[in-house]
């Protein structure tokens, strides 16, 4: 584009721009902030915000008047981002930034909450039920698409994981033998995937899409077939128990939500923590890594490309299909039509907007479900603020990560590029 | 084919042409496709009935009982659903004979072009943005935005007939537009993948209408439930009225297909992004501007889809609700992937759409079987279309000439 000069060449060392990443984000946070103190200080009534450290309003909470906690907070992220603009402290950016965004985050609930309460607790715990099916259909889509299989299907492998755990849990009775064909479900799919894509060499994204159409078809089909004439024999299934570890689940508002869960919320902390060690220090992460950058070169290595994204992706189709048992086998104790409602598109934000790992998926998908948990907490207290405008909110964020406004992320260089051997 | 030199006698141009049929070209590939998928759907509607599967409990006993109850419940579905899209012989003969009136008999007909009609705006564009290289799963959002824009419109300024029709679909187009930009320009821009931002998109849009449908001024006053007030009748596509839902629509499709077609084949424009669609960095060396071509190009491919939308609500359901638009973008996805990203393979392939949801919904209300096998049969069709090595292996068809590696997209 711009056209550089011979003269200009041989300078040192083009100055830096003035628009860094660093300047952007605190500008943006001095705004953000600054909107939060002025409109949510004025707005907020000068009442109490109750945070309350159990279920309901009852017991021990943190209070502040919800006027005097809005402009706080909002003040703080101001502060918060004229450091990051000023400069200052460049080695705790992520810091600065993460403590700018939930000062915000505060200052709004003050707003929200003064004069009522807000239950940590059950806020706490929604969050991570909300979050779970993310979290795996995330991580579904780590293990495709650092191999290089994009992978926009993970909506059907919920909704086959959901409708294959709730058939099979019914007519056998057992809740295991649900959570294993909620796999299975998830694996039929994703073998669909892989074969059209890296047999087949068919587009991936384009495979995707239509295998969401019909996943979508055929359980809305064998739902209104079967289960809907007989719900007793198809599709009650027994619920997932949830567990408590004695002594780790007195803690306050960490030990209810944590240690007094069901199998389903270690499963997925476990996961996320293997896959991170798996692709970052062992010998199937190098090679999944290689595969999904550059597929040429790990092939001239000996390498089986096409082998490990075959294993990959069917591996991606086990933890989302697990992923789907959560709405039926966790949430509801049902399947109904289309019950998954897009929960694998925000699946698919929470992957992209981690920068496809493995712990950026799991703090994508927890602010996802923090904003889906508010936004119901906020139209049961009949709050003004839209619940369709926080639901909007994964992707927005999204749409913004990929821009590049806030950091460009980067995927994998032949992610949905399909390998021929030549 | 015909034009081979005639060397021998008649025999061998017969094998020669049998030969030729059982080849893997695009019209064997898509008919076995469709075949394929209808075998599949059959099984389906077997496996999913308790009754007949009650009689392969037996099938070594008395196989005649298992096979002939299997047989007649598949007829019977289909015959059905072909009835619902093509309209019933019995009605046709009553037409005939005067003891029926034609609008009976040609109302299955006018369900399927009502279904056609959005489903060929949606995948036009979703076809148009194909070709230059875009795959635009935006169409639903931007079909949500042209019934937002459409509707709003329709129902809010008392502007005279005629007049107030063109505007409601201008401001469908626009707001269509508007939403296909947005993705455009990032791609443009920045180089965000389309397909990311146009799925966030939708989703945007579908939240914001279900959102705005609860407003004042929007809501229905009378109503409690989300529903819009009535798109004003001057601002309605006009119909037949009564059974024969069939409206203005259908032509417009029509219209827009020969526009998408000139657009495509004949304008600058097209031959830009067909350049574009083929191989960008060829394109730009050649003086493209590719970044322009792509934000004007999903500006086009929304404005489409947002007439699609807007032609579902002023030709079909009259007001806005959280799903007026149903599925119609999304449908356009296949529409497209099955007309081969041209224009009119993608109008005749809306059309075979909108027949098969028209009989489907007979097929469920007659023969009780689900209106989601056709769901089903219409993305495995797509499926097998989109992967015609597969179809080749599975029925041994002879390699092709013009064999096309599916559906291939240049990346960005």
């Amino acid at each position: 584009m711009s056209t550089a000069t011979v003269e200009e060449l041989t300078e040192v060392a083009a100055p830096e721009p003035f628009w860094t990443r660093q300047r952007r984000l605190g500008l943006g946070l001095i705004i953000f902030g600054g909107l939060a103190a002025v409109l949510f200080g004025a707005l907020a009534p000068s009442e109490t915000a109750r945070f309350t450290l159990s279920d309901d309003a009852q017991g021990a909470a943190l209070s502040i008047n919800g006027q005097l906690g809005a402009i706080l907070f909002g003040v703080l992220a101001v502060a918060a981002g004229g450091v990051l603009f000023a400069g200052l402290a460049k080695q705790y950016q992520n810091l600065l930034l993460s403590l700018g965004i939930l000062a915000f985050v505060l200052s709004f609930l003050c707003w929200q909450v003064a004069g009522k309460f807000l239950p940590l607790v059950d806020t706490t715990s929604g969050t991570l039920q909300l979050a779970l099916p993310l979290i795996l259909g995330a991580l579904a889509g780590v293990l495709g698409e650092r191999s290089g299989v994009v992978n926009v299907a993970i909506e059907g492998q919920f909704l086959m994981g959901a409708f294959a755990g709730a058939l099979i849990g019914t007519m056998a009775g057992s809740v295991w033998a649900g959570l294993i064909s909620a796999a299975v479900g998830g694996v039929i799919i994703a073998a669909i995937l892989a074969v059209l894509s890296i047999r087949y060499l068919v587009d991936q994204t384009v495979v995707g899409m239509v295998l969401n159409l019909f996943a979508l078809g055929i359980t809305g089909f064998l739902y209104e077939r079967l289960m809907q004439p007989d719900a007793a024999g198809f599709n009650t299934p027994p619920r997932l128990p949830s567990w408590s570890i004695p002594g780790l689940a007195d803690i306050p508002v960490i030990g209810p939500v944590l240690f007094q869960a069901n199998l389903l919320v270690w499963l997925a902390l476990i996961l996320v923590v293997v896959i991170h060690f798996g692709l970052s220090r062992t010998r199937w992460g190098l090679r999944t890594r290689a595969v999904g950058e550059h597929p040429t070169a790990a092939d001239t290595v000996g390498i089986r490309v096409r082998g490990l994204r075959y294993l990959n992706v069917l591996l991606g189709g086990v933890v989302a299909g697990i992923g789907g048992a959560y709405f039926t086998l966790v949430a509801t104790g049902s399947f109904t039509k289309n019950m998954t409602a897009g929960a694998g598109f925000i699946a698919l934000a929470a992957l992209i907007f981690g920068r496809y790992s493995p712990f950026g998926a799991l703090g994508a998908a927890l602010f996802f479900g923090f904003a889906q948990k508010l936004a119901t907490y906020l139209s049961a207290v009949g709050s003004p603020v839209p619940s369709q405008f926080l639901n909007m909110l994964p992707y927005i964020a999204t749409i913004i990560a990929v821009a590049g406004l806030v950091g460009r992320v980067r995927a994998p260089a032949a992610d949905g590029l399909p390998y021929v051997k030549g | 084919m015909t034009a081979e030199p005639r060397k021998s006698d008649e025999d061998s141009f017969v094998s020669h042409f049998v030969r030729n049929l059982w080849s893997a070209n695009s019209v064997t590939v898509t008919f076995l496709s469709a075949f394929l998928a209808v075998v599949i759907g059959a099984i389906l509607i077997v496996v999913s009935d308790s009754e007949v599967l009650a009689k392969f409990g037996y099938f070594t006993a008395r196989p005649s009982d298992a096979l002939s109850s299997s047989w007649e419940l598949i007829t019977t579905a289909y015959s059905d659903l072909l009835k619902g899209a093509l309209g019933d012989p019995a009605a046709y003969s009553a037409w005939f004979s005067g003891s029926g009136t034609w609008q009976e008999a040609l109302a299955p007909i006018s369900e399927t072009l009502t279904y056609a009609a959005p489903l060929v705006f949606t995948g036009l564009s979703v076809a148009l943005a194909f070709r230059g290289g875009l795959f635009n799963i935006g169409a639903q959002g931007q079909a949500v935005l042209g019934c937002i824009t459409a509707g709003v419109v329709g129902f809010s300024f008392g502007l005279p007939i005629v007049l107030n029709l063109l505007v409601a679909l201008l401001a469908g187009l626009l707001g269509g537009a508007l939403w296909g930009f947005i993705p455009g320009i990032l791609k443009a821009r920045t180089g965000a993948h389309e397909v990311i931002t146009t799925i966030m998109l939708n989703y945007i849009a579908s939240l914001f209408l279900s959102w705005l449908v609860l407003q004042k001024g929007v809501q229905d006053p009378e109503r409690t439930d989300a529903i819009s007030k009535a798109v004003a009748e001057s601002a309605q596509l006009p119909s037949f009225g009564g059974v024969l839902r069939v409206h203005l629509g259908i032509l417009l499709a029509l219209v827009a297909t020969v526009a998408v077609a000139w657009l495509l084949n004949r304008s600058a424009f097209g031959f830009e992004l067909r350049a574009v669609g083929a191989n960008p960095h060829a394109a730009e060396t050649a003086g493209i501007s590719v970044a322009k071509t792509y934000a004007l190009l999903m500006a086009v491919a929304g404005g489409l889809a947002g007439l699609g939308g807007a032609v579902q609500v002023l030709g079909t359901a009259h007001a806005l609700t959280p799903a007026v638009a149903g599925n119609i973008g999304f449908d356009g996805l296949l529409v497209a992937l099955l007309g081969r990203n041209k224009p009119w393979s993608t109008f005749f392939a809306a059309l075979l759409f909108g027949a098969l949801r028209a009989g489907g919904n007979r097929m469920q209300t007659f023969s009780g079987i689900s209106l989601e096998l056709v769901t089903v049969l219409q993305a495995l069709i797509v499926i097998f279309i989109a992967a015609p090595a597969l179809v080749k292996a599975i029925f041994r068809l002879r390699a092709s000439r013009n064999l096309r590696a599916g559906v291939t997209l240049a990346k960005g």
